[in-house]
């Protein structure tokens, strides 16, 4: 018989007998096959966290190497070679393969709590996000194991790059590996984009979403439209090496400024791609701890949607020592300079919250909250190198280099880890350590200041980036000393979280649905949640569901206990894309192994083309298409297709 | 104690009617992030065009004797696609079919074409940056020109077993409307290599 297309969704409230069927069709296989096939959004988001905090400590060891090769003049533990390809890793490994994915990790592991929802709108290409990402990472770093890492820096300009220069296969790992791990920050930005605007909770209109919603949407709109910029540079590149081609190569008519252009017109608004999200953790979690909701909701979720849209017209800043015209260069040291607006919207609307809160000063508090003295700092730095004469004079030093490191460590890393603390409890169900906490937050706090503050003196001394070593008498040998201390002092701090997470994983005190009396739709289902999520799919009345009865804002209240069963199948509801009414009801995909064999077939592919073995590039291919095939072939129990007729 | 806002709807939709479902905003999605490739491929072409030295374009005046109509063909071809899915709208699977098909055929005519025209080219993949620009994009066209025709030979095999109805249907719009990008996609390629050069630019 065809099943009905329409059907009007019970409404009803919890019972033991509901939770059971949801059980049954929601919960994953155990196992082998259960770990390799489920689209759970929680288990992939604990997935992407995890193995980001790997890549953050293989980058931070990178790092460490560097500063005792750079912790006195004329040194030699590493050799020039070892120390380009080390500092090119440690930028790829934290820009690419942490700092973004931690953020998809959070992401993905909190959205459809926050939503209200059951799942990410595509599971499946979730779960490839995250195959794509690991395999792709696995790629990158076979080529630094096999002494083929990058080498010309993350950003990568040619002719450095360009086969002439650099003839070895390090440049190719890197190109095909940015290409593939593009495939997953691609599809992970649809995810996202169409899970915001399609799967939310009834009622929760575009101006009730957590900010940390609109700092991922955002950061996931540009995401879609400027990878392909990078992917493509990276293609040109590897052809130009592989091919013969001249899209880099001047005595080819080839324009070596097109790479700097395709990689920053990528490269800039990625910035804010890895902060945004970062930001939007700080004003939902800081709130928390002040008592009371964020100061001017609107004016942030607009300065965060502002940031990305003026985050497209400042690429050329990262080009004003390139001979560009000087018009160009106003305009995009104008647009630079404007971008400070919202930014300091933003930081105005968290000291307001604190000031007009009653903060409860815990480690995730002094995460959320050190953050902003950070952001200014990192602001201020790059407030003044968006000036063309200042850049001038700082660009290529390390003035720049303390400034980055502000930027992504203060609003990537500190929020980063307050989330840790904030969000812990709901995906373990135990809390972190506060009194270890302390001791992390400090260590972290004072080992980073003490690394990059006199950094910034270093870089106005003249000591130029990228150099292996240096010689005595510059005025750079004591604030090297102090940044190699301060790099270890911060590593402590670093590792101390990790221990922190190690102990309580298990010891922890139990946390509780809701340990922070947080006001958000994750708190209202237990820790770790189940499954399902939601038991019933909860109706939004506010931005703060939990908090409505205090701050007896009058109006309706948000109806968490009674609302629509869904449980005749595995599924959730789908709303209305700006006032989140419901309209139609999602038929989820079960769990596959669609997405594993895919993100396999383009490895084998990848690989194929870096050795140039096209019967293993054919091979590869091969996979990926029937892997498609089969993911995309219609399904009954999706609704895809009518069942068949007798 | 204030009022509950339980949303109660009525009949409400189970999984993609027509279009309505999140597979059509996934296609959107794919198709935006897409047409941004090409948009920085035509970059690519303009911005090394706009500095080159006199004698840039291999082909100053490039003829398009081949390549307009091809671009008329792959134009009908998204009509005969759109034609398919009118079909499979009112039931009728032998006009699904047909559209779907010459859809099909028509694609495939145009890639050998383009193949052709490829090895009609006095230059080279490596000879210069325009043979590179020229060679990189037009081969980047094909094989979404190959993948659409993939996709037209899926919905083609799903149609002619009977999978679609007017309400279920959603992957033919899906597969059609990627159609339809393949093709309007060209007409920007199409512009800047055949076009352009006429009017001026690179010269």
């Amino acid at each position: 018989m065809r099943p009905a297309d329409y059907r009007t969704p019970t409404i009803g409230i919890d019972s033991a007998e509901h939770v059971a069927k949801l059980m049954r069709l929601w919960q994953g296989a155990p196992g082998l096959k259960g770990f390799f096939s489920t689209v759970d959004h929680k288990e992939i988001g604990k997935r992407y966290i995890v193995t980001a905090f790997v890549f953050l400590a293989l980058g931070g060891i990178e790092a460490l190497i560097m500063r005792l090769q750079l912790a006195g003049p004329n040194l030699s533990l590493l050799t020039p070679e070892q120390y380009n390809e080390l500092f090119s890793t440690h930028g790829m490994t934290m820009i690419f393969l942490y700092a973004s994915p931690i953020l998809s990790g959070f992401s993905n592991y909190l959205w459809p709590l926050l939503l209200g929802s059951r799942d990410m709108a595509f599971p499946r290409l979730n779960a490839l996000g995250y195959w794509i990402y690991v395999a792709s990472g696995i790629f990158l770093y076979a080529g630094f194991l096999t002494g083929n890492g990058p080498n010309d820096g993350w950003f990568n300009y040619v002719p450095y790059a360009s086969r002439d220069y650099n003839p070895g296969l390090n440049e190719d790992f890197y190109s095909l590996g940015m290409v593939f791990l593009g495939i997953s920050t691609t599809v992970g930005a649809a995810n996202f984009i169409v899970t915001a605007f399609r799967t939310r909770a009834p009622g929760m209109s575009i101006n009730r979403l957590p900010i940390m919603v609109w700092g991922t949407l955002t950061a996931s709109a540009a995401n879609l439209i400027v990878v392909p910029a990078v992917s493509l540079a990276f293609l040109m590149l590897w052809m130009d090496r592989q091919f013969g081609t001249h899209f880099f190569d001047p005595s080819g008519g080839g324009q070596p400024l097109l790479w700097q252009h395709l990689f920053w017109i990528f490269g800039h608004p990625w910035v804010y791609a890895i902060v945004l999200p970062a930001m939007g953790m700080v004003s939902d979690g800081l709130p928390v701890f002040c008592r009371r909701p964020l100061v001017g909701y609107s004016f942030v979720a607009l300065s965060t949607v502002a940031t990305m849209i003026l985050g497209f017209g400042v690429w050329v800043h990262h080009m004003f020592a390139t001979g560009l015209p000087g018009m160009g260069l106003s305009f995009f040291s104008g647009a630079s300079i404007v971008i400070t607006v919202p930014s300091a919207v933003a930081v105005f609307a968290w000291l307001a919250t604190i000031w007009l809160g009653r903060p409860v000063i815990t480690t995730a508090f002094l995460f959320f909250s050190s953050m902003i003295l950070l952001f200014v700092i990192g602001g201020v730095s790059g407030f003044m190198t968006a000036s063309v004469p200042v850049d001038w004079q700082l660009t290529d030093t390390y003035f720049v280099v303390a400034h980055l490191h502000y930027v992504l460590i203060g609003i990537n890393l500190f929020p980063v880890v307050g989330a840790g603390y904030f969000w812990f409890p709901k995906m373990s169900g135990r809390m972190l350590d506060e009194r270890l906490g302390r001791w992390n937050f400090w260590t972290m706090f004072l080992g980073f200041n003490l690394a990059f503050l006199p950094m910034h003196l270093t870089g106005l001394f003249g000591m130029p980036r990228r150099v292996y070593t240096y010689a005595e008498g510059m005025g750079w040998d004591t604030l090297n000393l102090i940044t190699s201390i301060g790099s270890f002092v911060f590593a402590i701090g670093v590792l101390l979280f990790f221990i922190n997470v190690a102990k309580s994983w298990k010891g922890g005190a139990i946390a509780g649905a809701n340990p922070w009396d947080a006001p958000t739709l994750e708190w209202s289902v237990s820790s770790p949640p189940p499954p399902y999520n939601f038991a019933i799919i909860p109706t939004v009345a506010s931005r703060h569901p939990l908090w409505e009865q205090r701050l007896d804002e009058g109006g309706a209240v948000s109806s968490l206990d009674r609302g629509m069963l869904l449980d005749s199948g595995k599924e959730t509801i789908g709303t209305s894309a700006l006032d989140a009414e419901p309209d139609m009801v999602l038929e989820m995909p079960g769990d596959s192994l669609a997405p594993l064999l895919l993100a396999l077939g383009i490895s084998i592919l990848f690989v194929g083309l870096l050795l140039k073995i096209w019967p293993v590039t054919v091979l590869g291919g091969a996979v990926a298409a029937l892997a498609l095939l089969s993911w995309l072939w219609p399904r009954r129990e999706l609704r895809e297709r009518e069942p068949a007729r007798a | 104690m204030p009022e509950a806002a339980l949303a109660e709807p009525r009949d409400l939709p189970v999984g993609p009617i027509g279009r309505h479902g999140i597979g059509w905003w996934g296609v959107g999605t794919l198709v935006a992030s897409e047409a941004a490739l090409f948009a920085y491929l035509l970059f690519a072409y303009f911005y090394t065009g706009a500095a080159a030295q006199p004698g840039w374009l291999l082909e100053p005046n490039p003829s398009l004797k081949l390549a307009l109509p091809n671009t008329i063909l792959l134009l009908a071809s998204s009509g005969a696609a759109w034609f398919g899915e009118r079909g499979v709208l009112r039931y009728r699977r032998s006009q699904a079919l047909l559209g779907f098909g010459s859809a099909f055929v028509m694609g495939t005519v145009f890639v050998i074409v383009q193949w052709y025209e490829w090895h009609t080219k006095a230059f080279g993949l490596g000879t210069s940056s325009y043979a590179s620009l020229y060679f990189v994009t037009t081969g980047f066209h094909i094989a979404h020109v190959i993948v659409g025709i993939a996709v037209l030979a899926a919905i083609f095999i799903w149609t002619a077993i009977d999978y679609f109805s007017p309400q279920r249907r959603l992957t033919v719009s899906a597969g059609v409307l990627y159609w339809h990008f393949v093709d309007i996609v060209w007409l920007f390629v199409f512009a800047t290599y055949y076009l352009t050069p006429h009017l001026g630019f690179g010269k």
